[in-house]
């Protein structure tokens, strides 16, 4: 990573990302204390907003922003060549390719890659955003990864807001207090990949629960 | 003193006074916990705490100028207002109205900054109550339209139109109160809303015992009522003649008034809390809850004191 790229990140994180989410939006984070203090870690996440990777990414202190990469697919993030130079350089996602892949190469190389590295990679199960504060079944790559790493932490984060806030398909960002809660690591029978995606969906259930939502229809 | 600010000397005394009783009330939870090692402190600590908080970044904007201080109240009351539009239920096809009903804090705070009460007084009652209708119109959801609508209404009236009359002190002209002026009226207002509700908190948890509204508020007893009224009206009489235009004996009637309006706001914020199934209105402020949580009083006591002072006293 270059010099001035990572200088950017930091100022973009610093006056722009970190005073909204301040200022605009107003974070309440529950069990803080329960995020990994070091790589390599995986960041499991409700998805429902472009703004849940960065409210991640402002979970961790600056001096850590350098260790955060967050999985975003391929073919969305790279179409736009100036988002493309954007979320690889900025926000340094980890492209991977959705599907139609063959069985020889590995979707999920660079992500082996950065976990090696002492990452901590930012993970959303749910695999898009779908519809707003509604939980869309997970997607077993997840599984995939926790049995080819089974020493790195996985810790699963519920988030409530965003999807208010700047759901899909919408440019007006509106104001509303945002809810984290971070969960235990998962320590979950890594043989079945089915009991893995079953577990991670109890746990995210039982974060939700410890909030309380108001109907948003 | 030391700070080239707007204020009156009283003023500023009422403010380094309001940080004296902070620094007493932290020494003596201090010495509660070294003389008496089993008795939890915690909850007091916190809560203390939160107090220093608050009047720290109180103080700031008042000590720098009359525009920070408006400034500063009226972040308050889009604070307020986010943490509503948070709790209670909305439609997803509402999302832009959300941002008009936003739009009304920075124009109510600037017809404040202007000294135009009669937009002022106007401008949310009527203009936004009858313009928040328009955009929904044109969405085109009739579904749960009266009670998105009903419900915004509410919050606006609450968090932006009650709350910025206790902003609209602060730019009354300064014949009004020539002792202290327009912050020492201000600093009146919240010594006394906040001091009521810690007495009526601390004496309703000492000797509470039959409640007032026992279906919404189970904390809410007789006993603190009264002594939260008795101690605001005292207190009142005490700081009257130093921040007021008001005389010692209606500074009386006006701190218990501000007693019963004080009560009455926070029973109102504890029913609309009830009825949406939460304890505290949010985690901004440890110990104390959210933001509503501790503004609910001001919404009531604000106009009450202001219209006070507009018709006896200007």
């Amino acid at each position: 990573m270059s010099g001035l790229n990572n200088l950017l990140r930091h100022l973009f994180f610093l006056l722009i990302v970190r005073p909204v989410f301040l200022v605009v939006l107003g974070v309440n984070v529950r069990h803080r204390e329960r995020l990994p203090k070091t790589g390599p870690a995986i960041l499991v996440a409700n998805h429902n907003s472009h703004l849940d990777t960065l409210l991640l990414m402002t979970l961790f202190p600056p001096r850590m922003l350098s260790r955060l990469r967050p999985l975003a697919a391929a073919d969305y993030f790279t179409a736009n060549p100036r988002m493309g130079w954007f979320a690889r350089n900025i926000i340094r996602i980890i492209p991977v390719h959705r599907g139609g892949h063959d069985k020889d190469t590995d979707p999920l190389a660079a992500v082996h890659e950065a976990l090696a590295e002492g990452a901590i990679v930012i993970f959303f199960p749910e695999g898009s955003r779908g519809e707003p504060e509604q939980r869309t079944p997970l997607k077993s790559g997840i599984a995939f990864l926790a049995r080819r790493h089974p020493d790195v932490p996985i810790v699963p984060v519920f988030m409530y807001g965003l999807g208010k806030a700047l759901p899909r398909g919408e440019i007006l960002l509106v104001p509303f207090f945002v809810d984290v809660f971070v969960g235990e690591p998962l320590k979950a029978p890594l043989d079945d990949k089915t009991a893995f995606v079953a577990e991670l969906d109890r746990r995210f259930q039982e974060l939700a629960a410890e909030g309380q939502f108001p109907a948003w229809e | 003193m030391i700070f080239s600010s707007d204020l009156l000397p009283n003023a500023e005394w009422a403010l380094a006074g309001i940080f004296a009783v902070l620094a007493l009330a932290s020494a003596i939870i201090f010495v509660i916990g070294r003389l008496r090692p089993g008795f939890d402190t915690s909850e007091l600590r916190v809560r203390t705490r939160s107090w220093w908080i608050m009047a720290i970044l109180f103080a700031i904007p008042m000590l720098l100028s009359r525009t920070a201080a408006l400034c500063f109240l009226g972040f308050v009351s889009f604070l307020a207002l986010k943490e509503y539009l948070s709790l209670i239920p909305t439609r997803r096809a509402d999302r832009r109205v959300l941002l008009f009903a936003y739009l009304a804090v920075p124009v109510q705070f600037y017809w404040i900054g202007t000294a135009w009460y009669g937009m002022f007084i106007i401008f949310i009652p009527v203009y936004m109550f009858l313009l928040l209708p328009l955009p929904m119109l044109v969405i085109g959801e009739a579904k749960g339209f009266l009670r998105a609508l009903g419900t915004l209404n509410w919050g606006l009236m609450a968090t932006v139109f009650c709350f910025s009359h206790a902003a609209f002190l602060l730019v009354l002209r300064d014949t009004v109160n020539p002792l202290a002026g327009g912050a020492g009226l201000l600093l009146f207002l919240l010594i006394l809303t906040e001091a009521n509700d810690v007495a009526q908190y601390v004496s309703g948890k000492l000797f509470g015992r039959d409640k007032v509204v026992p279906r919404i508020s189970p904390n809410k007893t007789w006993a603190g009522l009264i002594s939260g009224v008795v101690t605001t009206a005292v207190l009142a009489a005490a700081l009257a003649p130093f921040l007021t235009p008001i005389s010692v004996w209606p500074s009386l009637a006006v701190g218990a008034l501000l007693g019963l309006a004080g009560f009455a706001g926070d029973v109102t914020i504890s029913a609309v809390k009830r009825d949406l199934g939460i304890k505290d209105s949010g985690s901004v402020l440890p110990g104390h809850g959210g933001i509503l949580d501790r503004l609910d009083s001001l919404t009531y006591t604000a106009p009450l004191f202001f219209h006070i002072i507009r018709y006896f006293y200007t």
